[in-house]
């Protein structure tokens, strides 16, 4: 998965262009819909970026895909819940190579179907195949301008397929949709970034920060940047919105850690975002699977009408009513919600407490604690620890308690 | 760029940006990536009319003849060209 942010971000955006959309979650009871449907079809990925938010655990979930009739069944079903955005992604989506067949469905049904891509598997006859299958856009990921950061946080040889497969996606008449994420090896080159995606003709770029989930909740302290980076990356975002005269739309994706508020995660438990991943389960956000007893439907034994509005996941943290102090008589509580649970839960233990991002959490320590260790060059000195199937493996049988060891589950 | 909207200009969806009928929202909407927005009757009205020929006096001029009803909404037609145009929904055909 090649997008740190796509839960918060994509749904915001959806939501903030969407005037009179009824999203008001405040009360415990709401008429929600799944809007947005995110099919993570395989965890496999020739990649292995040290920011993925993919499960750490994830080669449990590459031999157990759901197969094309199931992802077709699973897309009509969801369609008719009323999923308008369907985003393909993984993992690396175009390791599978039903994807065409995929993508024919989605047109047919009528979604407004993503591809969410590295780019590394795209050649001509493929985008082909997906343009005249009525694919709608393809996001692909850049990860910096230097062929040396690229290739160090990807952990592979990619920075000149990169550029060619921007040039084909451009060439065949779609947007170009950049998602770039920022952490510490890229957030000083934000200016040089912006020009390359305006030199390359994109119509959208998202500057995701990282958000600490996953592989990048492993390699926290070797990821974050300074808030002071941060705040200058806002700037020169700012400054090139206002004087390049380019008329790309940039989304800045501000990172949680450095503000005293935590996100809306998801927009909400159970509003808009529904996950179906690569075996299957149905999940109210990416890292959902994180929570201590919970039991998680899946498309291969449960209709997925009932997952979404009946199941006991998609219900446990709809609206505010599971709350506990000091979110529950907060004045903010209907902004954020509590926050991200998956956060919580990972870092506190609790996954009813407040999200520690949040400066009235009592749990806050946590994340500036957080913020020091990756000032602490001893700390920040230790190897980044790759995606990739044999870290995997390890995460699985227990090692690599150094790294996350204080943590409530595995990330 | 001019923003001011003629009654002759030829408006018509911008470059992948999809119209349709949402049943599960009962409105019309427009898709583009990344978002969506559901447009109010009247609106959707508007925008399901750009066909790439029809100027905006003729939406305009079809517009009150299907509402004979509705009361100055000539202004309101406008009104939703300027937000549509400012939002870059549609553009000049």
């Amino acid at each position: 998965m090649t997008q740190a942010s796509l839960g918060e971000s994509v749904v915001q955006k959806t939501i903030h262009a969407t005037q009179t959309q009824n999203n008001g979650v405040a009360a415990s009871v709401t008429q929600t819909q799944p809007l947005w449907l995110l099919a993570e079809v395989t965890y496999r990925c020739p990649l292995h970026c040290a920011f993925c938010y993919n499960p750490t655990d994830y080669d449990k979930h590459t031999q157990n895909e759901l197969t094309t009739e199931q992802w077709i069944q699973a897309l009509r079903d969801a369609r008719k819940l009323g999923a308008i955005q369907l985003g393909i992604s993984g993992g690396e989506p175009l390791l599978r190579d039903d994807i065409e067949e995929i993508v024919v469905e989605a047109r047919k049904l009528g979604y407004y179907s993503n591809l969410i891509t590295s780019g590394v598997g795209l050649t001509e006859k493929r985008i082909q195949a997906f343009k005249e299958g009525g694919l709608d856009h393809i996001q692909l990921s850049m990860h910096d301008i230097t062929e040396e950061i690229n290739n160090f946080i990807t952990n592979t040889k990619t920075f000149e397929l990169k550029k060619k497969v921007a040039a084909m996606i451009k060439s065949h008449g779609y947007p170009m949709v950049l998602n770039v994420v920022i952490h510490r090896y890229n957030i000083g080159h934000m200016k040089e970034i912006l020009e390359m995606a305006d030199a390359l003709g994109a119509e959208y770029i998202e500057l995701a920060n990282t958000q600490y989930y996953g592989w990048s909740l492993v390699n926290r302290s070797q990821l974050m940047p300074t808030k002071e980076q941060v705040e200058e990356a806002e700037r020169i975002t700012n400054e090139f919105r206002e004087k390049s005269g380019s008329k790309m739309k940039i989304f800045f994706v501000v990172p949680d850690y450095f503000s005293d508020r935590p996100k809306k995660c998801m927009n909400g438990w159970g509003e808009v975002f529904m996950i179906v991943t690569a075996n299957g389960d149905v999940l109210p956000c990416h890292s959902a699977r994180v929570l201590p007893n919970m039991q998680f439907p899946n498309v291969k034994d449960t209709d997925l009408g009932w997952s979404w509005k009946d199941s006991p996941a998609f219900n446990k943290y709809r609206g505010d009513s599971w709350m506990k102090e000091p979110c529950r008589t907060c004045d903010e509580k209907e902004k954020d919600l509590g926050g991200c649970r998956c956060q919580t839960f990972l870092l506190t233990g609790d996954a009813e407490a407040a999200d520690p991002v949040c400066s009235k959490s009592p749990h806050h320590h946590l994340i500036e604690q957080a913020i020091l260790d990756s000032r602490n060059p001893a700390i920040a000195a230790q190897p980044i620890v790759f995606r990739n199937d044999k870290n995997s493996k390890r995460i699985i049988a227990g090692e690599l308690k150094d790294r996350i060891g204080e943590l409530h589950a595995l990330p | 760029m001019d923003n001011t909207i003629q009654d002759s200009d030829i408006y018509t969806l911008s470059m992948h940006h999809r119209f349709q009928w949402e049943e599960a929202q009962n409105s019309y909407v427009i898709l583009f990536p990344e978002g969506m927005v559901k447009l109010h009757g009247g609106a959707g009205e508007v925008i399901k009319r750009l066909d790439g020929k029809a100027t905006v006096g003729d939406v305009v001029a079809d517009l009150k003849a299907t509402f004979p009803d509705a009361e100055n909404i000539e202004k309101d037609i406008i009104g939703m060209f300027e937000l549509a145009l400012s939002k870059a929904w549609i553009r000049k055909a």
